[in-house]
């Protein structure tokens, strides 16, 4: 049973904003896919929309065989899905432990797989009774992900985890999404840092107003600077 | 790089000290005024006595809104609606009151609380399903809505149970005072004060320790992410819904002893107190409406020694000098 | 056109509505003799433009305010106190009421600024808190205020119920103080209804529907939404000042329960709810309605509730007892909001719209 996920003329309102306006892709299961475009051009949208916190007004959006547009947020969530939001949304008042603990739905946490997460982000092992909302912005960005993988999940939908973040930072995320890689889930990844998207994405698919203007494999376009001025306004260069 | 160093870390917990000092400074404040120490310490505990009737009430209030983000101005229909169990129970177990045991009197009280407790849940319950689901999301037909809902409610206990006040006598073994030195402190207002702790005690517990309670305090930060985690907090709301009516419930209960007669009125009255009492602690925190139950309680005795005039509008001031220091309230909630 | 300030019903049945409701209060005196509906009829007229100054805030502005009684209470007081203290004058008059729009506004500048500080949500428990406040400041003010007890006064010598305008009758009727207390009440309303009529609209009027649709987009425009919103509060102000104003004068007394009640906060609620938030015309015909309903239903009631004890049946008496009316009045409310959001004046320009 595949667990692509795919998107077929899925169109999204926001109050009298016609955001997503026919989105159809496939990001390939156990791979990385890359959702880039410039600002504005609907990425975050996508997201929202796949986990249910915006209602699709028309398309199906489909998890292997499952339909995921009907669902409720929850029950999106259930279906194996995880959300890394922008914002990062980790809850201030709460430690880093109980985020977690908050997010290993299925049962206790696996000490295993903590020290797994530890070894990308130990600054979670040093903080883990302290307040999450006194974490720095980089910290709250590995809890967030730390979030999404404490538990094993088919699909992660992750929206620019590597804003604001220091290089080296960035460093040990890219080796933890290439590790998540490994265990076969499926990511797609909205990403503006090129060479992260590079270095993690197999596929890429490009948005524009509201639509699909790029599909296919992430290495040539990586190899095609002109493309990539043409389709996201600047070259891989100026990204870094 | 700063986030993979050994330095020190971050304290655990730490909880803002200074608005937990407020009624302490208060108290500090008025002690030299009062003068004599006995008369400090009587309004001190009636102070304290009354704060924790208002938290009692004031509690479920603060967490439906910092939850649910629903507006509940019907919310004093459970407080009165408790009072008038109270009156209930007390018809049959008249005899258990009047009894000179503290183990009778002790019993009918708890019998009154549990059955206040009960009742006002389900009628909780009731009134989320039929009046709040519809609205949810659209704050000002909540207010609207709930206004009618709490005229009906106070309309339908004069039709239950006639317009006239009914005393509620306190047990005797709650009557009279102990005296130490030159003060007079009221028995039943240390029962109260103990109650009231009690169920600060409980909610804390339940926050902190347990998973609905880590559901609650991680929804009132930010339902949508809550619900990407996979849970289905809206049925959470009920029951939090029903915890809060319970609670007011439980409120009107001590508030009617303590006044020893129930109106269907109450709640009104007691409903602009408890909305002063989660605006100053904070919407959505259970610590901010204990610290700011205690607060304006303490203010309202001191008050009316010192300066009765002023007392009714001095909560008022409380309110305005807060809001112009802590502009969110004492303990406001993160992210909201 | 013009006096409507091209703010037409746009429906034939809301505007039949209009035109029997306007008619029967210009010509109430003469239709309906007796204290009783001369009574009604100066209530509707004070309600309706009490109303209308709220559903300026409420359904245009998109603030929610229980503050608004307070106003109410302040105008009314001021000719209450004028009156008594400096005697039945027209100088007095004047003085107390400017006095009370002098106050009024001052007030709601407060109000206006302190909401900068705070969320819209505080805002509306802050001026219930504050209306609570002020409710019992003005008893312990006794002195002052006549306390619980209220004032009582004398007003002006040409509305004096004893004053004759003429001996003899027009049309049966003997032009009494009573009579012309009537026309003032209406006339005053009359204009100050137009007035809001013309505000709500201006181009003022249009930025402050703006405001409430998109507070973001309005200020992104480059409208300054505090000046917008603190102006829009302090004309409600002296609206509802006005009708205080009304109806102490129409009352010849003062008090907690006539000026300051939340009773009369809630029945303003109910009428913006039944009449249709956003809608000037929806203050006329709800208030309408409701008075009347407030006023004759009662007796309904009591005819229900002794049939209902007659025939031995259990709580329907005392579900139907008079005293009970909030109870039904509460339930219409909340039906209203529910399944008539738009109230009397949607529903009809609705059913206007659908059949053609």
């Amino acid at each position: 049973m595949s667990a692509n996920l795919s998107l077929q003329g899925v169109h999204t309102h926001i109050g009298r904003y016609h955001i997503l306006q026919g989105v159809d892709f496939v990001a390939p299961e156990g791979e990385t896919t890359m959702l880039l475009g410039r600002n504005g051009a609907g990425k975050t949208t996508a997201l929202r929309t796949i986990m249910g916190l915006w209602r699709a007004s028309r398309g199906r959006i489909m998890l292997g065989d499952q339909p995921l547009a009907a669902l409720a947020t929850p029950d999106i969530a259930r279906a194996g899905v995880a959300y890394v939001p922008e914002t990062m949304a980790v809850f201030s008042d709460l430690t880093v432990k109980e985020n977690l603990v908050l997010a290993a739905r299925d049962g206790p946490l696996d000490d295993v797989r903590l020290e797994w997460i530890f070894g990308f982000f130990p600054a979670l092992r040093k903080f883990w009774l302290s307040r999450a909302g006194g974490l720095s912005g980089g910290q709250k960005q590995m809890l967030s992900i730390a979030r999404a993988i404490v538990e094993p999940r088919r699909l992660l939908l992750i929206d620019e985890p590597t804003k604001g973040l220091a290089p080296a930072i960035i460093g040990a995320l890219i080796e933890c999404l290439k590790e998540i890689k490994r265990t076969g889930a499926t990511i797609l990844l909205v990403e503006q840092n090129f060479r992260v998207a590079q270095e993690v994405g197999d596929h890429v698919r490009v948005m524009d107003g509201g639509r699909i203007v790029h599909q296919g494999l992430m290495a040539p376009l990586a190899a095609d600077s002109q493309l990539q001025s043409r389709l996201l306004g600047l070259s891989l260069d100026s990204h870094q | 790089m700063s986030d993979t160093d050994t330095g020190a870390a971050l304290p655990r917990r730490r909880i803002d000290i200074a608005p937990a000092l407020t009624p302490l400074l208060v108290a500090a404040l008025a002690a030299p005024f009062i003068g004599s120490p006995s008369t400090f310490l009587t309004l001190t505990v009636a102070g304290l006595a009354m704060g924790m009737m208002i938290f009692t009430m004031a509690s479920g209030l603060t967490l439906v809104f910092g939850l649910m983000d629903v507006l509940n101005f019907g919310h004093g229909a459970f407080i009165s609606l408790g009072a008038y169990v109270a009156t209930l129970v007390l018809l049959p177990l008249a005899a258990w009151s009047q009894a000179d045991s503290l183990g009778l009197n002790l019993g009918v009280l708890l019998l009154a609380l549990l059955a206040a407790g009960v009742v006002c849940a389900a009628a909780g319950f009731v009134f989320e399903r039929v009046l709040i689901v519809p609205v949810y999301g659209q704050h000002l037909k909540q207010i609207l809505v709930t206004i009618g809902g709490a005229i009906v409610a106070e309309q339908l206990l004069y039709a239950l149970f006639g317009p006239q006040q009914i005393p509620l006598p306190l047990p005797t073994a709650f009557r009279g005072s102990i005296i130490l030195g030159d003060a007079a402190i009221e028995k039943y207002r240390i029962v109260a004060t103990f109650i009231g702790l009690l169920v600060f005690a409980a909610q804390i517990l339940i926050l902190d320790r347990t998973k609905i309670g880590l559901l609650i305090r991680a929804g009132v930060e930010n339902r949508e992410m809550v619900e990407a985690l996979g849970y289905r907090i809206d049925r959470l709301f009920v029951g939090v819904f029903m915890a809060g009516s319970g609670l007011a419930g439980l409120g009107g209960v001590l508030w009617a002893f303590y006044r020893e007669q129930v109106h269907a009125s109450m709640g009104g009255e007691l409903l602009v107190l408890t909305f002063i009492v989660i605006i100053v602690g904070g919407l959505g925190s259970v610590g901010g409406c204990f610290t700011g139950a205690v607060l304006v309680a303490l203010i309202a005795n001191y008050a009316g020694f010192l300066a009765p005039k002023l007392a009714l509008v001095s909560n008022i001031l409380l309110m305005v000098v807060v809001l112009l220091w802590r502009p969110r309230g004492l303990y406001p909630v993160s992210g909201r | 056109m013009m006096i409507l300030s091209g703010d037409a019903p746009r429906s034939r049945a809301l505007s039949a509505l209009l035109v029997v409701i306007v008619l029967a209060l210009a010509l109430a005196p003469f239709l309906f003799p007796g204290a009783k509906p001369l009574n009604v009829a100066a209530n509707i007229c004070i309600y309706a433009l009490l109303v209308a100054s709220y559903d300026l805030l409420l359904g245009y502005t998109g603030i929610v305010s229980f503050a608004h009684v307070m106003f109410f209470g302040v105008g009314a007081y001021g000719v209450a106190i004028a009156l008594y203290g400096l005697g039945p004058g027209w100088g007095a008059l004047a003085l107390g009421v400017a006095a009370a729009l002098g106050i009024s506004v001052a007030l709601a500048l407060a109000i206006g600024l302190f909401s900068l500080r705070v969320q819209t949500i505080f805002f509306a428990m802050v001026t219930l808190a504050v209306a609570y406040a002020f409710n019992v400041l003005a008893s312990q003010l006794s002195g002052l205020t006549g306390g619980e007890d209220g004032r009582s006064f004398q007003v002006p010598f040409v509305l004096q119920p004893g004053f004759r305008l003429f001996d003899g009758a027009l049309f049966g009727v003997r032009i009494t103080g009573r009579v012309l207390s009537y026309y003032l009440v209406l006339a005053v309303c009359a204009a100050l209804f137009l007035v809001l009529l013309r505000i709500v609209n201006s181009p003022f009027g249009r930025v402050l529907q703006a405001i409430r649709e998109n507070p973001f987009r309005a200020e992104a425009l480059g409208y300054r939404i505090v000046f917008h919103r603190t102006l829009a509060t302090c004309l409600s102000a002296a609206g509802a000042t006005a009708a205080g104003a009304l109806s102490a004068l129409w009352l010849h007394y003062t008090g907690p329960d006539t000026a300051l009640s939340f009773s009369i906060q809630v029945d303003v609620l109910v009428i913006v709810v039944i009449g249709g938030m956003g809608s000037m015309y929806g203050a006329v015909a709800g208030a309408a309605l409701f008075i009347l309903a407030q006023n004759y239903l009662q007796a309904l009631m009591g005819e229900l509730s002794s049939a209902a004890a007659q025939a031995g049946l259990p709580i329907l008496p005392g579900l139907f007892h008079p005293d009970r009316w909030l109870l039904w009045l509460g339930l219409m409310f909340i039906l209203a909001v529910y399944f008539v959001p738009t109230g009397v004046v949607g529903k009809l320009r609705g059913t206007e719209e659908r059949t053609q």
